[in-house]
């Protein structure tokens, strides 16, 4: 089978012929990636939310260590629309930053062998200090989300973590307390109600926002066994009990008419900025909304971030277990032509003193341990580090979105049919799990296991 | 002399036709072949797979609610567009009152550059606009209708099924409607003063004439006007990316062919398969369009 589709295959381009020679250098206890001597170093970034400030710290780093070498930084806002010709003729840049809504598919540049194994990025010493490896700084999970098929093809700069989030101000002002649980949320919702404020409010142009708190609470319920039965794609694996009740508890908030009237037809700027001025108590969100809402938010809101409650009192996993997953993926092109001084570059990236920089540039948690130590965090940032300490080794993350894209549409698609009250529980389950179906028989698309 | 002719006539097409051939031709060619193979957009290699691409176009739900979409778009879009344009061209050439007849009413040269501004704005800029218009809550349609008291017909007009696509379309149709007015207006100056006096003295009313004298002699402008609106039928993929839940959502409701192709070829990376439904589509909108110049084909009226 392997062998007639090579014969049947055939170039796309006039490129892809032997890729350009690759140089190294001597590997030294100063230069631990042997880097080799004056090559030059081209970095493409993607130029979003985070800024560029954190990418030309590093540049600055790597130029005081390799002072013969011309380094080329460029941020971009569609990374894939550049550089897809660019890897399909063998000459992308040494790094890129593949982010934001026009990145390239990892996983099929990792399937095309268009990516350098990081291994021995992670095995150096850090900057910071000798005696530490690369990969002992980075926060838990960071390695994993990089690993496809078992080998390191990227490293996330960002730590997101992702959960409901509430202005302190407005609930001191109502006395209102968190929940603690599902059911003390449905009771909180009706005392909000009560003060004539939606409890409520969601993304509703982009379902996914709202499938974070739902499949937190399935995780949560069900426990990491859950969660890989998802993402392995397991007969039935939408139909546990933990996700029915978990779409139940979500589907709930509708029948009891807990959410902002119309919130299914809203943009995500129109969601936050209703939830901003005080139309809504509640938002799901990641831990970017802060920096997202900037410009926006009233004086004296005090946005914090707390975990998704807990779906009963007897869930699988303990409280303020949170979903939390590395973003801002940083990779090393396997054709690059110095893709030594790509993993050195990193190596500068992910370094102590870059990632304070980052902190406190871009208002978002680096994934680098420690970082944050010290500085002085604003309320929502400081909420998450806050989750993220009580969470512990609890942080959980879905993998289902970044594998099987075709799936995550089709979850999304349910998820507005099941917010909008069209479609209940079972019905979301039953669709789901239909796609999820199709996505396993499929023999095209390539498939991970966790 | 024949010989220079010659020389001189490939010479200057020659450039235009190698410029044509590498931009055009080539795409088209290479979009034919990719089409055939299930390359992922990202290796230099592709693996051929025959017709497998277009046998799965027939099993995938996303394309078949795409093409039905599409399909009512192309019904809705060109008639209702055509029809609207032909109305206020009419208006501003035909419609003046006694006094004014042949001239259009009072003011008809204004409204002809204020029907043109749409033209000027780029979809992403109408997407935009739109979508406020439809927010739910105190959007300007559901506070328009709030203001002349039916609150009953106030809905999240993006995210209800029923009404996403039609929201979509009449976007379509609002933004098109302008252009046509004008190019409707320009054939329908070029109508001979002297038929419609003569139609006028017969005793014929606006709308004989309209229908017995105008239509007839702008017949081919309505022609390519259906052309033109069913291409842009066929696509729509700016403002539904741009405006719909989702997107091409609630529930598929507003997917087109066009987001179909694009999160086939840059979300999946299959670009093989997107290539196929770029194939399809081609043929769908070549066939549409010799049909439709079949169709409407009526004799020609020499006017010399």
């Amino acid at each position: 089978m392997a062998g007639a589709a090579a014969v049947l295959s055939g170039c796309v381009t006039a490129g892809g012929d032997d890729p350009a020679e690759q140089a190294t250098g001597a590997v030294t206890d100063d230069n631990p990636l042997g880097v080799p001597e004056g090559a030059d170093l081209e970095v493409v970034m993607f130029d979003g939310g985070y800024g560029q400030e954190y990418t030309r710290h590093a540049v600055t780093l790597y130029e005081e260590r390799h002072p013969d070498a011309t380094v080329t930084h460029e941020g971009l806002q569609k990374v894939g629309e550049v550089l897809q010709p660019r890897f399909v003729s063998g000459e992308p840049p040494d790094v890129v930053d593949n982010s934001g809504a026009g990145r390239l598919d990892i996983a099929a540049l990792a399937a095309a062998g268009q990516l350098t194994d990081l291994a021995d990025l992670l095995d150096a010493p850090s900057l910071d200090d000798p005696a530490v490896t690369v990969g002992d700084l980075l926060l838990p999970g960071v390695v994993e989300d990089g690993t496809l098929d078992g080998t390191v093809s990227f490293l996330n700069y960002s730590y997101v973590v992702w959960g409901i989030w509430y202005s302190r101000s407005l609930f001191d002002q109502h006395g209102w307390t968190l929940p603690a649980t599902w059911d003390d949320m449905l009771a909180l919702c009706e005392e909000i109600k009560g003060a004539g404020i939606a409890p409520w409010t969601w993304q509703g142009k982009y379902p996914e926002y709202m499938m974070d708190p739902l499949q937190s609470l399935a995780a949560k319920a069900g426990g990491l066994d859950l969660v890989y039965a998802i993402d392995n794609l397991a007969p039935d694996a939408w139909r546990q009990e933990g996700v029915l009740a978990a779409a139940d508890a979500i589907h709930r908030l509708v029948a009891g008419g807990h959410i902002l009237e119309g919130s299914e037809g809203l943009s995500h700027t129109e969601a936050q900025n209703a939830w901003c001025s005080g139309q809504a108590a509640f938002i799901p969100c990641g831990s970017w909304i802060e920096g997202e809402q900037q410009g926006v938010t009233p004086e004296g809101f005090d946005m914090a971030m707390a975990a998704v409650p807990a779906l009963t009192a007897a869930d699988a996993l303990p409280d303020g277990a949170v979903q939390g997953a590395s973003s801002e993926s940083f990779l090393v092109p396997a054709q690059a032509l110095n893709p030594r001084g790509g993993l050195d570059y990193l190596r500068c990236l992910f370094s102590g003193e870059v990632a304070r920089g980052f902190a406190e540039s871009a208002k978002a948690m680096p994934v680098v341990k420690g970082a944050t130590d010290g500085l002085d965090l604003t309320s929502g940032l400081a909420s998450v580090a806050a989750a993220l300490e009580t969470a512990g080794d609890n942080v959980f993350g879905y993998k289902y979105r970044t594998w099987y894209p075709e799936l995550a549409v089709e979850v999304d698609t349910a998820t507005g049919e099941l917010l909008a009250g069209r479609a209940d529980p079972e019905q979301w389950a039953d669709r789901i799990q239909a796609a999820a179906d199709a996505v396993a028989a499929d023999d095209s698309i390539a498939k991970y296991e966790r | 002399m024949r010989h220079g002719k010659y020389r001189f006539l490939i010479g200057a097409l020659a450039p235009p036709l190698l410029l044509y051939g590498v931009f055009v031709v080539s795409p088209y060619a290479q979009a034919f072949y990719l089409a055939l193979t299930d390359w992922d957009g990202l290796s230099a290699e592709a693996g051929l797979v025959g017709l497998q691409n277009f046998a799965d176009l027939w099993s995938d739900p996303l394309f078949l609610a795409a093409l039905r979409n599409n399909g009512l778009m192309l019904v809705v879009v060109p008639t209702a567009t055509i029809a609207l344009a032909l109305f206020f061209a009419a208006c501003l050439t035909l419609g003046g009152g006694m006094r004014r007849r042949g001239r259009g009413v009072h003011g008809s040269g204004l409204y002809r550059i204020v029907y043109f501004f749409p033209q000027l704005l780029s979809v992403a800029i109408l997407g935009v606009l739109f979508q406020f218009v439809y927010t739910p809550g105190n959007g300007l349609l559901n506070g328009l209708l709030g203001a002349v008291g039916l609150d009953g017909l106030q809905r999240s007009w993006l995210a209800d099924p029923a009404t996403a696509l039609p929201a979509v379309t009449a976007v379509m149709v609002w933004s098109a409607v302008g252009f046509y007015v004008v190019l409707f207006t320009a054939a329908m100056e070029s109508v001979p003063t002297d038929v419609v006096e003569a139609a006028t003295l017969d005793g014929a009313g606006r709308f004989t004439v309209f229908r017995r004298i105008t239509l007839p002699l702008v017949w081919d402008s309505v022609q390519v006007a259906y052309v033109y609106l069913g291409i842009l039928a066929l696509d729509g993929f700016a403002l539904v990316q741009i405006m719909s839940v989702g997107p091409g959502g609630p529930d598929n409701a507003t997917e087109v062919i066009g987001l179909t192709l694009y999160r086939a070829a840059f979300t999946y990376g299959e670009f093989g398969y997107a290539s196929a439904m770029g194939v399809t589509l081609f043929f769908i909108t070549l066939t549409l369009t010799a049909l439709a110049m079949r169709a409407t084909k009526r004799e020609r009226v020499e006017l010399a």
